[in-house]
């Protein structure tokens, strides 16, 4: 039981994510995440407004139960298999965050100063975590997919496309990391 | 995901800041592993339970779609801390704000789809 109750190590969890993708395919299914933004779109009505959503999204339903299941599992994860929220990072790390301005980083999975409720319903918190996400949607749905549909799935069957998004994935990430972020708090 | 920490915003950050082997850990052992599952499907040595070829629907050639999109998606990664995945089980874990970031993330599908025609690919 120790075992499932402490963080995993990286050299668990790859070759679980590894596994999980393997069954994906072996249940003639596909493992991506983004698309399903897509398909709540068309649940939304939104072919109403643009013929690129009239599909017939119960076609996707395996990924929407995906969902499902990444929802399921992150509340049993949290409420009977974890000991302790802290996340336990590089000193650096904390101390790189403390100055611009993230106190107590790794005392709990996220930081309050974007994730709290009270962070939440300010105006700029609010729109820090919406923009956050249009350009989490946006984007991969333009790269035709994200880090699972791209950097997993895409880099393992060595597509060139792939890794061209990967590495906008790390141009944008590095920018928002070192130059925006600290601008931000 | 929960398990490993991959749905806590600081593994992402400490990713960007090279300072933790955590993430890169995770997604190279699973590219690693990943690459000989493929390898095998387009050998034809294992099939779907059912019986059927496995094909990897390709991705979508094209530098702009995939170096911008993978830019602007990189932004977003790092300031949400999440991507599409780690979102939902945030949810699970009962993270009230992170439906913001879910909300965003399908109005900006919705908003690619609407502009789709007009941004280059």
């Amino acid at each position: 039981m120790e075992f499932i109750t402490q963080p995993w190590a990286w050299y668990v969890a790859g070759p679980v994510i590894a596994f999980i993708m393997f069954l994906l395919f072996y249940f003639g299914e596909r493992f991506g995440m983004s698309s399903n933004l897509e398909t709540f779109c068309s649940i939304g009505g939104a072919g109403k407004f643009v013929d690129y959503f009239k599909i017939d999204w119960k076609q996707n339903s395996w990924n929407l139960i995906f969902v499902a299941g990444a929802i399921t599992g992150g509340f049993i994860a949290s409420k009977w298999l974890s000991t302790s929220d802290a996340v336990l990072l590089n000193p650096q790390t904390v101390k790189d965050l403390a100055e611009i301005g993230i106190e107590n980083a790794g005392a709990t999975y996220l930081p309050d100063a974007i994730f709290s409720i009270e962070t939440m319903l300010s105006l700029k918190g609010f729109f820090v975590l919406l923009i956050a996400g249009v350009m989490v949607g946006f984007g991969a749905r333009w790269a035709g997919g994200c880090t699972s549909g791209h950097a997993i799935v895409g880099l393992s069957n060595l597509e060139l496309p792939s890794l061209i998004s990967v590495i906008g994935f790390f141009i944008g990430g590095l920018v928002m990391t070192w130059l925006i972020l600290p601008l931000i708090f | 995901m929960s398990k490993a920490e991959i749905i806590s915003w600081y593994r992402i950050y400490e990713m960007f800041k090279f300072q933790s082997f955590h993430m890169y850990g995770i997604i190279g052992s699973a590219v690693v592993l990943g690459a000989v599952s493929m390898f095998f499907f387009r050998k034809k040595v294992i099939k779907t339970f059912e019986g059927h070829d496995i094909h990897v629907k390709p991705k979508k050639k094209g530098m702009y779609r995939n170096l911008l999109g993978g830019i602007l998606f990189g932004l977003g990664w790092a300031l949400a801390g999440a991507c599409p995945g780690p979102m939902f089980v945030l949810v699970g874990k009962g993270v009230v704000s992170i439906l913001v970031v879910i909300f965003g993330a399908t109005l900006g599908a919705f908003l690619y789809g609407l502009s789709k025609n007009k941004i280059p690919h």
